[in-house]
């Protein structure tokens, strides 16, 4: 155990963690911005209700999202100074641009979205939160451009040691970030449209009086669902219906954007391919093993080629090219690790969006008995709540077999992980970050939770939302109106 | 476009201090400035639109010292590790506990998520002013009275802010904590500026004049409660201590490293400047705009 060890698993621990919420601001803060665009438009109170209630939830989670990026921006410098100093030159450039052009946009306009309900038009209220949604997709583009140069570098050349940048445009639209990017962008939507089911479908079951388990009530629940929650019975449809579409939606862009992924994988990275399906040795018709043991002919090489007889590279011939390309060094990745996060992403992903369809189906307008929709089923709302936990371990499966798929190389084909370090950072040092990013992740992950779960437990706002109309404030008190509402 | 570029970082590195300054004495100054809830929302309230914002000038200097000096970047953050690593944990449970402050519950989460706040600001409050302290003089005692100067300077700020944007019994204590920090600020800034020029060009010795006498002036307005102009008096300070360190930094950011050492190619330079001189007058347009919209001061809240 050295040094470098764990400035990898601090590297690992605190993206992995980092990338737990932001997935959830990406594609939430659309939901909700789409919320209360509906709102404005049609009027209706439910979708200020939803946007209010998933609001909510949207802002416990911004502010893990923030404060674990703070993390990332500094992590580079602190524990992998050669590397920073290898790539700074490219690789700088869209992490400047992202907090340029998208974390400011993100954080001002997303104050001004919390603090400004009672003070600014609705219309530009709601522009502002628009802006600031914008501002979290853009991060996302920048970062992964970023992420996909270290996987297949372009617009550059090495000079004195140094990666120099040649061409900031060839950077920025790398054909694996613009593979990358949608899938990556259409994945934080799956999350985010099933964290939506999920806490739909809890909240219907809690308003029927029902348990998560079946043939369990839930007294308290029972209490729960005599609020009068009725008066607006098509408030949690419309939000399942909308995150189902969205879900279903984004896991076909998912699905179209792997397809690309894999593709550009034969060409760019056959290491991390070969290692995906643990093949040893070049092979025409490549089999995918759905899981070991379990083989369907040809099927790789139709995913990576869309030819089932084309040559699919192997681990083991890989490493002998490598070795006369770049000197003898192990160039195989972790093995076990990237063959099951590839099948878990592939499997977890499918079955969310699966669950997405046939709610779909399940709550279908029926035009011909008068529109009257049939009510969600219990059974079917219990299943709502895994489309929280398979989607985001098929988000974290794919970022491990992205990244720990790319090692032995930081940036592939130039920098080799362990030539990436800080060389002045000890051990002691590193030990102390990483335990202590540890500790306070674990504490701060466990309060989130307890924050998220009292939220949704709790519901929306019962009383009218838009009450406390200007007359019921003292003239006098002129200021207090102005008072930014903490609520938030 | 070296030289450019050393100055949109310091720039940079100015918008932040003087920002994220007073978001940090109103964080550290929280406790004393309230004696019940509702005077703990007054006081949050000052920053609670902008200070996510102020943080991003912070994320923005990093980022472009990254992308235009790669070894100053990689060399300043590997180089004071724990202090950096301090830092950011400050500003972890700084944020969580600003964001999350109106989402709990019971009194105890509360007081939790305060704590967070107090300590996420005095942490790196402290922790900038003895980074750079010792950047400049590479001593123990540069280290400490660093801390000092950016600690004491950034209470006082936050004072005169709270003090700014507030009406009733907060205002009053505000003014009265920003004199009670001029106390400790003024002479740490008389006792160390003036030393900082040293090795710097002639007109740092301008520019550390210039802070310590805009400090000075900001105590005499704020005891004349004119506190608009203090507080425009406190800012300039913390500008020009931030102008004062930078320029001495430009002959050497790090210890045996010169700027054209640590700088990146020209061609990246070119376009992250012309990309920047579109983006940031813009960024600046809509922060401001933020403080126009949220220009009233806060009253107590009255439920």
């Amino acid at each position: 155990m050295d040094a470098l060890d764990l400035a990898r698993w601090q590297f690992g621990v605190t993206t992995v963690y980092h990338f737990l919420f932001v997935p959830l601001t990406i594609g939430l803060g659309v939901y909700v911005a789409g919320l209360q665009t509906a709102w404005l438009r049609t009027g209706k109170e439910h979708y200020l209700r939803l946007t209010k209630f998933f609001g909510k939830l949207f802002l416990i989670n911004f502010a893990m999202g923030v404060v674990t990026g703070i993390v990332q921006e500094f992590q580079f410098g602190m524990n992998w100074s050669e590397y920073s100093t290898f790539v700074g030159d490219v690789f700088g450039a869209p992490l400047a641009l992202e907090a340029l052009l998208a974390f400011f946009l993100e954080s001002t306009f997303l104050g001004l979205w919390i603090f400004g309900w009672d003070r600014l038009p609705k219309r530009i209220h709601l522009a502002c939160l628009w802006a600031a949604v914008i501002g979290s997709n853009l991060s996302a583009y920048f970062i992964l451009a970023a992420n996909a140069w270290m996987k297949h570098p372009v617009g550059y050349e090495v000079v004195d040691g140094k990666a120099r940048m040649t061409d900031l445009w060839a950077v920025l639209t790398n054909s694996t970030a613009l593979a990358q990017v949608p899938h990556v962008v259409a994945a934080s939507f799956v999350v985010a449209g099933g964290f939506v089911i999920a806490v739909t479908g809890y909240r219907i079951l809690r308003e029927r009086g029902l348990g998560l388990v079946p043939g369990r009530g839930n007294a308290r629940a029972v209490q729960d669902a005599t609020v009068p929650m009725r008066r607006l019975p098509d408030m949690w449809r419309t939000s399942l219906r909308a995150a189902l579409v969205m879900t279903a939606i984004a896991g076909a862009v998912v699905a179209g954007s792997g397809d690309l992924s894999g593709q550009l994988l034969r060409e760019q990275q056959p290491m991390k391919l070969a290692a995906a399906e643990g093949l040893r040795h070049d092979t025409a018709g490549a089999p995918f093993s759905i899981a070991p043991g379990v083989e369907v002919p040809g099927l790789l090489s139709l995913l990576a080629a869309h030819d089932p007889g084309a040559t699919i590279q192997g681990v083991d011939d890989v490493q002998a090219r490598y070795e006369k390309a770049f000197g003898p060094a192990d160039y195989i990745p972790n093995l076990p690790v990237v063959f099951w996060s590839f099948r878990v992403m592939i499997g977890f992903g499918m079955a969310t969006v699966g669950l997405s369809v046939l709610g779909l189906w399940l709550t279908r307008p029926r035009r011909r008995q008068g529109g009257a929709a049939k009510p969600v089923p219990d059974w079917f709302a219990r299943l709502c709540v895994l489309a929280l936990p398979l989607p985001t371990a098929a988000i974290v499966a794919g970022w491990l077999l992205s990244e720990i798929g790319r090692q032995p190389w930081t940036v592939q084909g130039e920098l080799m992980t362990a030539a990436s370090v800080s060389p002045g950072v000890s051990l002691g040092e590193v030990a102390i970050t990483l335990a202590v990013f540890t500790v306070l992740y674990g504490v701060l992950a466990v309060a989130e939770g307890v924050l998220l779960v009292r939220h949704v437990k709790a519901g929306p706002e019962l009383p009218p939302v838009e009450a406390a109309p200007a007359g019921a404030v003292p003239a006098h008190s002129d200021e207090a109106r102005l008072m930014p509402t903490l609520m938030y | 476009m070296t030289t450019f570029w050393f100055i949109v970082i310091a720039f940079l590195w100015t918008g932040y201090f003087v920002l994220e300054g007073f978001d940090f004495g109103v964080g550290a100054l929280l406790p004393l400035l309230s004696r019940s809830e509702a005077d703990r929302k007054q006081v949050l309230g000052t920053i609670g639109p902008v200070w996510d914002g102020n943080e991003v000038w912070l994320i923005t200097a990093i980022g472009a010292m990254f992308a235009a000096f790669p070894a100053w970047y990689s060399g300043l953050l590997s180089g004071f590790y724990l202090a950096v690593f301090l830092v950011i944990t400050g500003l972890i449970v700084r944020g969580v506990g600003l964001e999350w402050r109106g989402k709990v519950h019971s009194r105890r989460e509360v007081a939790l998520c305060d704590a967070g706040i107090v300590t996420g600001s005095v942490l790196p409050a402290f922790l900038w002013g003895a980074i750079f302290g010792n950047l400049l003089f590479g001593t123990a005692l540069a280290t400490v009275l660093g801390g000092a100067l950016s600690l004491s300077v950034a209470v006082l700020h936050g004072a005169v802010f709270v003090a700014l944007k507030t009406t009733g019994a907060v205002r009053a204590r505000a003014r009265r904590a920003a004199l009670l920090a001029a106390v400790g600020a003024v002479p740490v800034a008389i006792g160390t500026l003036p030393s900082v020029p040293g090795k710097g060009p002639m007109w740092t010795l301008g520019t550390a004049l210039l802070a310590a006498s805009a400090l000075a002036a900001g105590v005499t307005l704020v005891w004349g409660r004119r506190e608009g102009w203090a507080f425009t008096a406190t800012a300039t300070s913390i500008a020009a201590t931030t102008a004062t360190v930078f320029g001495v930094l430009w002959s050497a950011p790090l210890p045996g490293l010169t700027l054209a050492e640590a700088a990146s190619a020209p061609y990246t330079l070119t376009v992250l400047t012309w990309i920047g001189l579109i983006a940031l007058p813009g960024v600046i347009a809509y922060q401001a705009w933020t403080y126009w919209v949220f220009r009233k001061r806060l009253t107590a809240q009255v439920s």
